[in-house]
Parts: structure tokens; sequence; C-alpha cells
């Protein structure tokens, strides 16, 4: 079928590829680990893959902190019949083309931007400031789009929980803040983790973003993905390190699913 | 504090409001800017830049590519997703497991790989570059989607009208055209739309496996090389216009689904 | 109480017994949920007072009030275990950590689940969750329990079991309860006091016995078991006894009633009777009989006014519909109902 066609096919290929080795210009088509070797013997190789892992476990964080207070008060100051629509509001750019929003940030970052221009009038600084091309740039683009997922999450986690968990917990003379702590949070924990897990696939993969505001000075695993094809077009090396982040995604991914199991024993 | 604790929520969902919209907001601002960097301070509100891309042949090629790709792609991926789920769903095939797991298997791997992945087998099987390329690899994204929404809908309660159907001599195909259909078309107009609207946005795959044709996101893609520019504003207000509206309509059937 | 300009409950004034097992008894809609939510500090009334153990707790919050809930869907935390639900209201009220322990094993023998202490609340059946949610609700020794419909998840057979239950704990522990329901047969089965509410108002409040063989309103009659309802006029009455005209015969009442007044009469099915008795009714014709086991239910209609009867005739009776039978009531067995 399709996906065998498209899906595993190139994995196939992919992983056949990561064996092999580029000299020059032609590929020597010989079973070797050498570019898996090569990955923890050149540093900004495997720079990179820690690198992503840092913002990403950043963005990650943040995320669930500013996310989960938006959710909660959609969830339960807003009356319910503007939920729907303060919902959609929140999440609307995150329909947005992903360029388009990176470009955006850079729009609002960059020198003499909006940012830079808001705190030349305020005068906190006097000359422009530049705030794009860095690690917090990147940072600052995943958060915005990770922090509309989250709520998502983390709302729709919340709004099915029946109403009555909260009325036992005040029942029982639990005041606000300790059912939020011993019988909410425990309860979204789920909704949590799910939008965790998909800030961590999508962040830990995606180019554009850190392509766009990250600058050149420090590269994500996807950024040296892509440099691998697109300068020196070193499939092997790609495919080596594709590969390699996929299997830190499924770790990561077998890590999660063995705790919602645990967790419903 | 009662009142305070409100006001404090409130004054955090604004904050955050205000952080969600700020690029977009600047966005569509400048893009009606009168001259020629899109930033402070705003000298407009001036509409030369949406002509100026409006007239650009190789933007509006890239706007007709996009449209035609979505499109395609999605109908395919539709298809596709239907076929898979109803066979899944109605027949007792072995494996059914393993194979609901590969068909959403790509979900989860990143957008970069698959677009590795397909250029390197394109490559080796000698396929050439191009929109039908283009169109592949978004029907590896979006089948998986379209799939999973499908599937979900399919529930025992339809299996039950689906065997009356048969019952009163209806054959499979019957079935499939004048049951299953008619009564998953939310579930498949749903997942036409997202899949339109992911196709419409995606870029990296685009970029990957393409060379001459390219659609919209791989055309900004290249007026971003070129630095901070209104006409870049402009594409980008459309493109989030069209997603927009896009999520309503979506927004609009589904909700008319939960009501009916 | 109002809800946005619907008002739910209004001109309710009930005082129960400490140690009482009251029940609400009305149909869905009747007002008697948003009455236990009231009584629990889950709503806020508009108007009107809530008193436990002679203080007022109108303004007291949920957490701070001496009573304690079964919901209706027991509302188990699903992340703690049976001992960590029950649990959860001593850790509240801060009870030290041993007696929450002696307090966790009493509360789960009374209930006869102290077996499943480390158990998750999804690996329990249903009959057993609403145990736990007894236990957990009893844990913290409240004054008043409520109980929203408890019994409504459960199959018949359990239900009947667990009214049988319910009614012996309370008894042994002697704490106030206020079990809602819309179950009539269950309110007798276990009430000490029947509430029956209807439209947000109270229509009656009594023992079982009393509401069921004299109820004072049409609605009570009709929602506690089946009744023949007639019109009737009073022709005379005499301080202690009404003589009431209607379709079927004059009835002397011992009742009071003012001449002239139009009233309701209500005649229990089972009431009637095919033996020679006190007073005859003249023929009348079987047009449908099922057998229940306990007895045979009939429609029959009298030959003479052409009133419409359910009757309701023991057991060992031989009854084939189109059959004509004389029917017998006693006329103390009439309740007269003011309309």
């Amino acid at each position: 079928m399709w996906t065998v066609a498209f899906f595993v096919l190139p994995f196939v290929i992919m992983g056949v590829y990561s064996l092999w080795k580029r000299v020059g210009n032609k590929l020597i088509t010989e079973f070797s680990f050498g570019n898996y070797e090569n990955f923890f013997a050149k540093s900004f190789l495997f720079e990179s893959l820690t690198n992503s892992l840092e913002v990403t476990l950043l963005v990650t964080v943040i995320s669930i902190l500013l996310a989960y207070p938006l959710a909660y008060i959609l969830a339960e100051k807003v009356p319910d019949r503007w939920q729907r629509i303060a919902l959609i509001m929140a999440i609307l750019p995150f329909w947005t083309s992903y360029l388009v929003r990176s470009y955006s940030w850079l729009l609002v970052l960059s020198e003499g931007g909006v940012i830079s221009n808001f705190l030349l009038e305020i005068g906190l600084t006097t000359e422009p400031i530049s705030m794009a091309n860095n690690r917090s740039a990147t940072v600052i683009g995943f958060v915005h789009f990770f922090v509309m997922l989250l709520t998502l999450t983390i709302f729709a986690n919340l709004k099915q929980l029946p109403k009555n968990y909260r009325k036992a917990a005040q029942d029982l003379g639990a005041g606000p803040i300790r059912t939020f702590i011993y019988v909410i949070l425990p309860l979204t924990l789920p909704g949590i983790m799910v939008g965790a897990f998909l800030t961590f696939v999508l962040c830990i993969g995606d180019y554009i973003t850190p392509a766009i505001l990250g600058g050149k000075r420090e590269l994500l695993m996807p950024q040296t993905i892509m440099l691998q094809i697109e300068r020196r077009s070193d499939f092997p090396t790609a495919s080596s390190l594709a590969l390699i982040l996929m299997t830190v995604v499924s770790m990561v991914y077998l890590a999660c699913a063995r705790w919602l199991k645990l967790d419903r024993l | 504090m009662f009142k305070f604790r409100n006001l404090a929520a409130f004054t955090y969902a604004i904050l955050l409001y205000g952080f969600i919209f700020l690029p977009v907001v600047v966005l569509v601002l400048f893009s009606f800017q009168e001259s020629r960097v899109p930033i402070p301070p705003f000298n407009g509100p001036s509409l030369k830049w949406y002509h100026a891309f409006l007239s650009d042949g190789r933007v509006v090629e890239a706007l007709y590519n996009s449209i035609a790709v979505a499109l395609l792609s999605s109908l395919v991926s539709v298809i596709l997703g239907f076929l898979a789920a109803y066979s899944l769903a109605r027949h007792n095939i072995r494996y059914s497991g393993i194979i609901q797991g590969l068909l959403t298997a790509p979900l989860t791997v990143s957008y970069l790989i698959i677009a590795m992945g397909l250029l390197i087998t394109f490559n080796t099987l000698g396929i050439p570059k191009s929109l039908f390329t283009i169109g592949i690899g978004h029907v590896v994204i979006n089948l998986p989607l379209c799939f999973a929404i499908i599937y979900s809908q399919m529930g025992a309660h339809q299996a039950n009208i689906e065997r009356a159907a048969r019952d009163l001599g209806a054959n499979e195909w019957q079935v499939m055209g004048l049951i299953s259909v008619p009564m998953l078309w939310p579930a498949l107009f749903a997942a036409f739309f997202l899949s339109v609207t992911f196709s419409w946005d995606e870029f990296i795959i685009a970029f990957m496996v393409s060379r001459f044709d390219v659609t919209l996101p791989v055309e900004i893609w290249s007026m971003l090389r070129t630095g901070l520019n209104p006409k870049t504003n402009a594409v980008g207000s459309f493109v989030f216009l069209v997603s927009v509206v896009f999520i309503f309509l979506l927004d609009f059937i589904l909700f008319r689904k939960i009501k009916n | 109480m109002c809800f946005g300009d619907k008002v739910a409950v209004h001109n309710v004034d009930l005082s129960i017994q400490q140690g009482e097992f009251v029940v609400l008894l009305g149909p869905s809609g009747s007002g008697k949920t948003t009455l236990l939510n009231i009584l629990g500090g889950f709503l806020q009334p508009t108007d009107g007072r809530v008193l436990i153990d002679g203080k007022d707790v109108t303004d007291v919050p949920a957490s701070k009030r001496p009573t304690t809930t079964v919901f209706q869907d027991y509302a188990l935390f699903p992340h703690m275990t049976v001992a960590g639900n029950v649990a959860f209201g001593l850790k509240m009220r801060g009870v030290s950590s041993s007696e929450q322990k002696t307090k966790i094993i009493e509360s789960l023998e009374l209930v006869g689940l102290a077996h499943l202490a480390e158990r998750r609340i999804h690996q329990l059946s249903g009959g057993q969750r609403q145990r736990i949610a007894l236990a957990r609700a009893l844990a913290v020794e409240p004054s008043v329990l409520l109980l929203d419909e408890p019994l409504g998840a459960l199959d018949l057979k359990l239900r009947h079991q667990m009214q049988e239950e319910l009614k012996e704990i309370q008894k042994r522990i002697g704490t106030t309860f206020i079990h809602v329901t819309h179950d009539q047969e269950e309110a007798m089965a276990i009430a000490d006091t029947i509430v029956i509410t209807n439209d947000g108002a109270i229509e009656d409040t009594g023992k079982p016995e009393r509401i069921y063989l004299q109820p004072t309103s049409r609605f009570a009659a009709g929602f506690m078991g089946e009744s023949n309802f007639l019109e009737g006029t009073v022709i005379s009455c005499d301080g202690s006894q009404t003589m009431v005209h209607t379709a079927i015969g004059k009835f002397l009442l011992k009742e009071q009633g003012t001449e002239g007044d139009v009233v309701t009469l209500s005649i229990r099915p089972e009431h009637f009777s095919t033996k020679s008795g006190i007073r005859s009714l003249g023929e009348a014709r079987i047009l449908e009989t099922g057998f229940f086991g306990t007895h045979h239910q009939c429609k029959a209609i009298l030959e003479e006014s052409e009133t419409m009867l359910k009757v309701r005739l023991p057991q060992k009776e031989v009854i084939q519909s189109g059959e004509l039978i004389e029917l017998f009531i006693d006329p103390e067995d009439l309740t007269m109902l003011r309309s």
C-alpha cells in the first residue's frame, strides 16, 4: 500500500545510505558504521543534538508553565458561551503558516523592529537593538507556537473532567488550592503529557523556526541535517543524523507510553 | 480576595493573548506599510505591496501551484484514508493492529525526516522532482491524519446501520456509496479541509522534493532570503487569511455536525 | 433559589430530626437535587437560611460544612487508591496519619470492603464503587450525609441489596441521611420520612405509610404508586364526616369538608375486592388483565357509570378478560384530596 511505498521504503533506503560513506563526489557502497562513529567524534555534529535537546526541553517547560494557567482560566473562569470563541481566538495564529509566523517574529524582534522601537520610545535603550538571530529568539518563536498547542490539549483535558470531582474534593473539606493540588492537577497530567510529547516531537524536528530566528552561530540538529544535504549533498551523513534523531524521539515516545500505562494501573 | 483573583486571571489571559497575537498583528499591519521596510514607524495604509505581489508572476504561479497541490493531494489522502479506515473497521483483516500502527506512524516523525527519506527515494528510483512529487509527499503526511479522523468516526452504531442496509439487499459498493459515505461526510469533509490547510502551509517537503515548479511557502522562503520586505508581509497576510477562512469553514461544519 | 429567571426551588420549609433517614422523592426537574446542593453548600440560596445542628451555615462553603455527599456518579478520584480516597477528607481535616489509618479501616469495614484498600478505582465493580463512595463520605463523621441518587446506576438486584445495607448502616451509626431519588419503591423501602417534591416545592412530608395510605395531594397520590381518581362534590358534612357524591355513588368519609366543594377521591387499585364487602360498586367488565406474580393487574369498566378503573386482584383469583364481576370496596380506604 501507499504507506509502504512512500514511508517505509524511504526509511529502508535511508538506513542503507546511513551505513554507506561519501568520499569526494562518490558514494562508497560499502557497509560501515563510520557515519555513526563520526557523529560522536565530530563535536559540531554531537553539539547540534545537545543544542536541540536543550532548546526543546526549555521550550517544553516554558510552554507548559505559560499554557496551563491560560487553559485553566479559559475552562473555569470564562462563561460557557464565550469559551468556544475565546479558545478559537487563543489558537488562531496556530493555523498561520509556520514560515510566516517565524518571519513575523523576525519583524518583531529584529533591529529597529517593534520591540526595539518600543524600548527606544520609552527610553530603556538609546539605540536600536536586535533580539533576533540567537537562541532566545528561537525559543520565543517555538514557545509562541507550543503555548497554543498545549493550551488546546490541557483545555480539552480540563473540560472532560467530571464536575463532581471538584465538588467531591470540596465536600470532603479541601479549599480551592488543595482541590487543585490534590485533585485537578494530577487528573490533568495526561493532557500535559500528551501536549508535552507533541511539543517535544514537533520542536526537535523543526527546521524552519531555528533557521529563520536562530542565526548562524548555533545550529540545531535539523539545521545540521539540512546543511549536509544542501551544501554538501552528503546523504549518508544526513541519513545517519536523521536516524539518530528518530531514535531519540522514539525513546521519548516509549518513555511517555510507559508512563501513561503505569499511571493507569 | 475573590475579586483580586479574577482580576489577576483576567490580566494574565490578556497578556498571553497579547503575546499570541503580537506577531500576527505586526505582520498584517506592516503589510500596509508605505515605505520599503516593514519596521516602525508605520506610514500606511497602502495597498501597494499587495499590488506588487499580485503582479509578480512567480508568486502568482506558486499560488496556483499551491492550490492545485493542496486540493489534489487532499482528495487522494481522503479517498485512501477512507478506504483504509473502511477496510480496517469493517473487515477482520489479519495484523490489523500492525497496519493501523503503520498508517499512523508518520504522524510522529518529523517532516524534515520524511522529506529527506522521500528525496533520497526519488533520487534512487530516478523520479524527477516536480509538483507531482510534492503531492506524493503531502499525501504521505496527510494520509495518517485522514485515516485517524475517519477511523475514529466509524463507530459500532454505523456498523449496525450498514448491516441493516446489507440485510435489505444492498451490495458492498451500494453500502459504501449510499450509506457509509453520506453518514461520514462531516468526518470526510473535516479530514479534507484539515489536509488542505496542512498542505497549503507545508514547506519543508515541498522545498526538498521540488525544483522549478514551487509552492507558495517555498516561494516565501526565497523571498525571506532577501531580508525584511513589506511584500513578504503582504504574501504572509494573504496566506494567513486563507488559513483562517479554512479553519472557520471547518469549525462551521463540525459545529453543524454537533448540532445535528 | 433561582437559576436565571427560572425558579428552581421556592418556599421550602423543612426541618429534619437528628438521626433520621429522610428521602427526597420527586420526578426529575422537581428541584430535589437543587435542594441537596443547597444543603451541601454547592449552591447559594438567593433567599432563606440553612441551619445544621442549630447553627446557621448558609454562608459556610462546602468545604467547611458538617455535610458530606455520595454523588450520583460517585466521583471517586481515579488517581488514588481506595484507601487514598477514604483518607482524603481526613487528610484535609488535618487528622494524624496513625488516626487516618484506623479510620480508613473502620470506614471500609463498615461497608464490608476492608480487603480492597489498596485497589485502584477502575478495578472495582459498580456496587463496590458505591460502597467506597459511602465509606469516603462517612469517614469524616459528618452530621448529615447527603446521597444524590446513589443507587441509580446499579441493576435491580444490587439496588435492593444496597437499599437494605444503607438502611442498616444508617441505623448503626445514627447519622442523619438525606437521600434523593425518583424511585418511589426505593423511598418506601428505606425512608423514615419521605419528602415529596414537585415543581420546586414540597408537596407532602410524612412517614411512608401515611403518605401512601393518606396522601394529601393528587400529585403525591399519583407519584407514590398507582391510584384511581374520582371527581366528586361535597353534598353534606357534619363536623367529622363528609358525604361526597361521585359518578359511581355517594360515599361517607371520615374527613372534614365544606358543602359544595369539588374534591377528588383516591382509591388504590389493591383496595378493590371481589369478595362481598362493605360496599358494592355493582358489576364491572374486565377489559384487560395481566398476571404480575404477586397479583393480577386489570383494567375494568363499571357497567352502570362507565367509569374506567385500575384494579388489583389477589394472586389466586381466576379472571379472564370480558368477564363480568362484582366489585366491592371499604369506604375507609378512600382518601379525599382537596383540589
